[in-house]
This record gives structure tokens, C-alpha cells and sequence, in this order.
């Protein structure tokens, strides 16, 4: 009798601790890929450097400064490449711009620049939507982008000051396709204060396509073209294809181009040269090169 | 009958008191920071305050799981950097340790102090394993965990990209600081 209670106790004891041992081995392994899997689907993923600078070449590109950063460009158009070998193929007859961008926020930056001739310009540039997979799906991102370009050259030729002004809009729309080609679309209009006679239009319109096709990690070809679709008399559609090659701190864009002009206004609606021939090809390039200014309140090191 | 009664409610007892000794300890809201400045003139640091981490006490299983994009750097283009040239942080969204405290049955979780714990397991960055071993210290403190430890990441198993050796450190000197619930 007493020997079949202690079997019977000992044998109670025997299942409670297998039942133990077996239900409540937790596997964090297991759960963890199964969370990452569920977090995979719930977060949603913003797509960065859709291109690996503000600007294509001439124009400006889907990208922003970040918050706190400035942004100092420097660009260069050269004379045409038909002057040969004696004029280092443009090199002695250069159009300069410099200028410094700015990001107020990381959706909101703005700009400043000056072009040798006496030509600033102004803008503002606001990501309205940015791309994105996951749970929120958008296919593109876009922008908006505000100018105004303003000539100081004397030029007796102007009744008002204020026909020394131009202003420019536009409305960027990128994706970026995958790790090598990012294209963009930017609807442009480019407004005159003042124009040669009544019966031409003050506003023009064309529509920017520019892309770029990654090449290493840090190179890209990029290419940029700007049809208009209400020409502007005696101007050509500017066209430009080059590299952009990024290091730590700097972009170096360097391209081949038919335009001369460096801010919206100029570039878009006074080009004039042709790419049929050497005598309308420039050589030219941007440096650009990033300054934290503000330190990002976020991160506390 | 009394005695089967008795012997029953004894394992029942027995069972109970079992479960609730094994314990999962949770974050998701522990530290990881690192520093792998070279020779740049620039500091490469960047902290990451949603650390997602996990540990059971009865066998010491541990997994620690960040997401790269959480880590936030000082300057927004080195965070660029450092997601599209380097981490792949699109193909691989996260990094994580797999593994177990070795000698987690010298840590009472019960009573209060700091117990030197290490731990070895699988380390996963940009889809890169490697085998490692942790030194760190559990702190239990008014009956809380948490986990600190210094450690060196070589970056050249994990990552590819250049300045790697000169500009960046070779090795990246990180730490961890979770405080689970």
C-alpha cells in the first residue's frame, strides 16, 4: 500500500515536471523572424537618394539639403569646344555662378546665386511627397520649386525696375526605379516681367526630363533635357549629359551642354547654341560641397 | 484517495511555481551608439535609441535586433552615406544577434547587483553572419534588468564600401545599453 502511494506520488511528479520542461520553452529565435516579418510589411520605407545631388546639371533635381546643412555650389560654362586645342576647348571664355543652398528643414530649403554678368538667383524648394514602399505605398516622390532671377546689369533698354525680374515655377516628380536609374519630370513655367513686344508671351512653358543611370557607387551618367513647349524666339531647347562623381563631401558634376546659363530663366529659355555641331557644345561642371551648420535636434551623442 | 488528492495538488503546485520562474525580458527602446571614426576629420557616430531586444531568463537565448535606419548621425549626408553606399539598408533593413548568455545560471535575477555575462552567438549585418562572443555586465537593479557591454565590430566580415581602413575604422567600437522591462 504504501509502496504504490510513493510510485503513484513519484509518477505524478515525473509528469509535472516533463509538462514543464516540454510547454514553456519559449524560441526567441523563431519569434524574432517572425516579428521582423511582420514588421516588414507594417513600416513603411522612404526612398533616399533618388539622385546624389539638389541639381541634375543645369536644373534642379528631386533631391533636398538636409536640416542644418549648407550646401556651397560652385559652377563653370565654358566656350564652345570647337576652339580647339588654342582655346582649350572653351576653357578661356567662362561663365561662373556661385552659389549657397540652404535646408531650413528637411522638407524645406532655399538658395541663393550669383552669375558673373550681375545675375542673381533666388529659390525655395519643398518636398510635397516623398517615395515610399511598404506601408504607405507612393510610387513617386515630388516637389515644388520657386525662383526668381534678377539681372543688376545696367541696360538702358528697361523702363521699370521691375522688368529686371524673372520668376520661375516648377513642380518635380522623380522615382527612383531601383539602385541604378532614377528618372524625373518637372513641368516649368518661366515667367518675364518684361518682353521685347506686346505680342509675345510672358510665360513660358516646358516640361524637364532628366535622369541617371548609376555606374559605380559612386559615379553616375546623368542626362538632362528641357523641351519647351511655347518656344521662346530664337532659343533652343537645352540638353545637357554628363557624370556626377560623389565622395565624402563633395559632388563633382562634370557634363557637356548647349547651354551657358546656370539658373532657371537663362538655362531653359536663352539657350541658343545647337548640339548639331562643336560650335554649340560647352564643357562644364558644378562642385558641390556639404557644411553642417546647425547640429539635427534629434540626435543626442 | 486523500494522498492522490495531496500528491496531485503537490506537482499542480509544483508545475505552477515552474512556469512562472522562466522569464522573458523585453525592450524596445535600448541603445546601441557607435564610433567609427579613421582618419576622417569628420566624427562617424551614430546612436540608435530603438534597440529591439529580448532575453530568456531560464536559458539565456538573447536576440538584439535594430533597425539601420534608426540610427541617427550628426550630419544627414553621412546618414545618406551610410544607408545607400554601405549598409544596403533597403536589401537589409536590420541587423540582429542571435544567441545565448553563456553562463546566464551565474545571474540571479532575483536579487540586486551586477554580474559579468557573455555572450556568443550569430551576428547578422547586411546579410553577412559571423560568429561572435560578448562581454558585458547585467545589472539588476530593484528587481529591472539591464544589459551593457562594450564591443569592437569588425566592419570588413559585414559591410563593403570604400575608406574602409583608412578614412573609417576598420574596427568599429560599439556599445550596448538595454533596459528591459
Amino acid at each position: 500500500m504504501v509502496f504504490k502511494q510513493k510510485l503513484f506520488t513519484l509518477l505524478i511528479l515525473v509528469v509535472a515536471t516533463a509538462k514543464i520542461a516540454t510547454a514553456q520553452d519559449v524560441d526567441l529565435f523563431k519569434s524574432q523572424d517572425e516579428q521582423d516579418k511582420k514588421d516588414k510589411l507594417n513600416s513603411t520605407d522612404y526612398i533616399t537618394a533618388t539622385f546624389k545631388t539638389t541639381r541634375m546639371v543645369n536644373g534642379q533635381s528631386i533631391e533636398n539639403v538636409g536640416e542644418g546643412i549648407m550646401d556651397v555650389k560652385v559652377s563653370h560654362r565654358f566656350g564652345t569646344i570647337s576652339q580647339g586645342a588654342y582655346g582649350l576647348w572653351g576653357l578661356d571664355a567662362a561663365t561662373m555662378r556661385i552659389g549657397l543652398d540652404y535646408g531650413i528643414t528637411n522638407r524645406l530649403m532655399v538658395g541663393v546665386g550669383r552669375t558673373n554678368g550681375g545675375l542673381f538667383d533666388g529659390f525655395a524648394k519643398y518636398r510635397l511627397l516623398r517615395q515610399s514602399t511598404g506601408k504607405v505605398n507612393m510610387p513617386v516622390s515630388v516637389s515644388l520649386a520657386g525662383g526668381t532671377i534678377w539681372r543688376t546689369q545696367k541696360d538702358p533698354s528697361l523702363n521699370h525696375y521691375s522688368d529686371r525680374f524673372n520668376f520661375s515655377g516648377q513642380v518635380l516628380i522623380a522615382r527612383k526605379f531601383n539602385d541604378f536609374l532614377s528618372l524625373q519630370a518637372v513641368p516649368t513655367i518661366i515667367h518675364y516681367n518684361s518682353v521685347a513686344n506686346s505680342t509675345l508671351s510672358n510665360d513660358y512653358y516646358s516640361v524637364g526630363i532628366g535622369g541617371r543611370l548609376r555606374l559605380t557607387k559612386r559615379v553616375n551618367l546623368t542626362a538632362e533635357y528641357y523641351p519647351q513647349f511655347t518656344k521662346r524666339e530664337g532659343s533652343t531647347n537645352s540638353f545637357s549629359v554628363g557624370f556626377d562623381i560623389e565622395t565624402g563631401g563633395h559632388v563633382f558634376q562634370f557634363h557637356f551642354t548647349n547651354s551657358t546659363g546656370m539658373d532657371d530663366r537663362s538655362f531653359i529659355e536663352e539657350t541658343t547654341d545647337k548640339w548639331n555641331s562643336a560650335k554649340g557644345v560647352h564643357f562644364g561642371f558644378n562642385i558641390a560641397r556639404v557644411f553642417k551648420i546647425v547640429e539635427p535636434k534629434a540626435v543626442k551623442m | 484517495m486523500k494522498k492522490t488528492i495531496l500528491a496531485l495538488s503537490i506537482s499542480a503546485l509544483f508545475a505552477t511555481s515552474a512556469m512562472a520562474q522562466q522569464k522573458v525580458y523585453s525592450t524596445k527602446t535600448g541603445q546601441i551608439s557607435f564610433d567609427a571614426t579613421g582618419s576622417c576629420a569628420e566624427a562617424i557616430k551614430a546612436v540608435n535609441n530603438q534597440v529591439d531586444s529580448k532575453l530568456v531568463d531560464k536559458t539565456g537565448q538573447m536576440v538584439v535586433s535594430v533597425l539601420i535606419k534608426s540610427f541617427k548621425f550628426a550630419n544627414a549626408l553621412m546618414e545618406d552615406h551610410f544607408n545607400e553606399n554601405y549598409m544596403e539598408s533597403t536589401k537589409f533593413p536590420k541587423a540582429d544577434f542571435k544567441g545565448f548568455i553563456t553562463n546566464v545560471a551565474t545571474v540571479n535575477f532575483a536579487k540586486d547587483g551586477s554580474y559579468p555575462v557573455t555572450a556568443k552567438g550569430k551576428l547578422t549585418i547586411d546579410g553577412r553572419e559571423k560568429e561572435m562572443t560578448f562581454n558585458g555586465t547585467a545589472i539588476i537593479e530593484k528587481g529591472k534588468l539591464t544589459i551593457k557591454s562594450n564591443f569592437n565590430v569588425p566592419l570588413n566580415d559585414f559591410i563593403r564600401g570604400s575608406y574602409i581602413g583608412t578614412q573609417i575604422s576598420a574596427e568599429a567600437k560599439a556599445s550596448l545599453n538595454c533596459k528591459y522591462e
